[in-house]
């Protein structure tokens, strides 16, 4: 078993990576999939220093439900979004720091919060506290910090613990 | 016909989206504001022109392809780490500890908890 471990740190990313490379050559020939599985073996084996412990999903299922959540979000954001950027006057936006207390304690779940900020439009996460126990988030627009806040709490970290912890 | 509209529609709605990112990186007055342009071209923008080329392929030419999905993928995994970068920068320079929020239990943002070395410039 440790043998096993040891060759094939993570077997999601594996599987994911072979999927992967399938798609990009687009054949669905026994070919790629094989070139595809020896990358898939490859590239988690020589990439385990820079990713040393075990991923964990407790519920996998829920991530259909948040990537759904998310791309509504960035519709609906860009819209909003948009219209600041060509009807607001500089003059009259509020950008603000806002920093994020964090509930999650692993670093793959802290870092999707992350990219799910930046994604949606309106917000970038710019940094992270020096122990990993809060993020610090830019709005473009904000009357009312505190709101945003608890909106990134509410919609994307809740279900993020759910998912990871 | 019907999806000559729909794959048209997807490309306006692209363009005017990635207008309007680049519109943004112009008007807007300070560099951290500025970085919200460039991330809304990339998922309106760039997803519009995705679908349009997915409907295209499948329906026009009888050939789906499913390399969009993927430009999506590495996009979506690509764009937040150089946000990331480009914000780090501006924290680094232009920022101080005073001048952002209170970094929680922590105390200090990691960009700026860096240990006070002598640099070659200072010894001489």
């Amino acid at each position: 078993m440790k043998l096993l471990r040891r060759l094939l740190p993570h077997p999601i990313l594996t599987l994911l990576l072979t999927l992967a490379w399938v798609l990009l050559t687009s054949t669905w020939t026994l070919n790629s999939l094989v070139f595809g599985f020896l990358l898939g073996l490859l590239i988690p084996f020589l990439t385990q220093p820079y990713w040393p412990q075990q991923m964990r999903l407790k519920k996998p299922l829920k991530i259909i439900e948040y990537i759904l959540i998310v791309l509504y979000d960035i519709v609906v954001a860009n819209v909003i979004v948009a219209r600041i950027v060509v009807f607001k006057p500089n003059a009259k936006r509020q950008p603000a720091w806002i920093a994020v207390p964090l509930d999650l304690l692993t670093p793959e779940a802290i870092s999707v919060l992350a990219g799910t900020i930046t994604m949606t439009p309106g917000t970038v996460a710019a940094d992270v506290s020096a122990e990993g126990h809060a993020l610090l988030v830019h709005c473009l627009d904000a009357s009312d910090p505190e709101a945003v806040r608890d909106e990134i709490k509410q919609r994307y970290e809740r279900r993020l613990k759910e998912i990871f912890e | 016909m019907f999806y000559e509209y729909l794959i048209a529609g997807f490309l306006v709605m692209a363009g005017l989206f990635g207008f309007v990112g680049s519109f943004g990186l112009l008007k807007l007055n300070d560099p951290m504001s500025r970085l919200h342009a460039p991330t809304k071209a990339t998922t309106l923008g760039v997803g519009g022109v995705l679908l349009a080329s997915m409907l295209h392929g499948a329906m026009v030419e009888g050939d789906p392809s499913l390399h969009e999905l993927m430009i999506t993928l590495f996009l979506f995994l690509t764009a937040p780490v150089t946000a990331l970068f480009i914000a780090k920068v501006h924290i680094h320079r232009h920022e101080t500890n005073k001048s952002l929020p209170k970094a929680g239990e922590d105390g200090i943002w990691a960009t700026h908890d860096v240990a006070e070395t002598s640099t070659e410039t200072d010894k001489a």
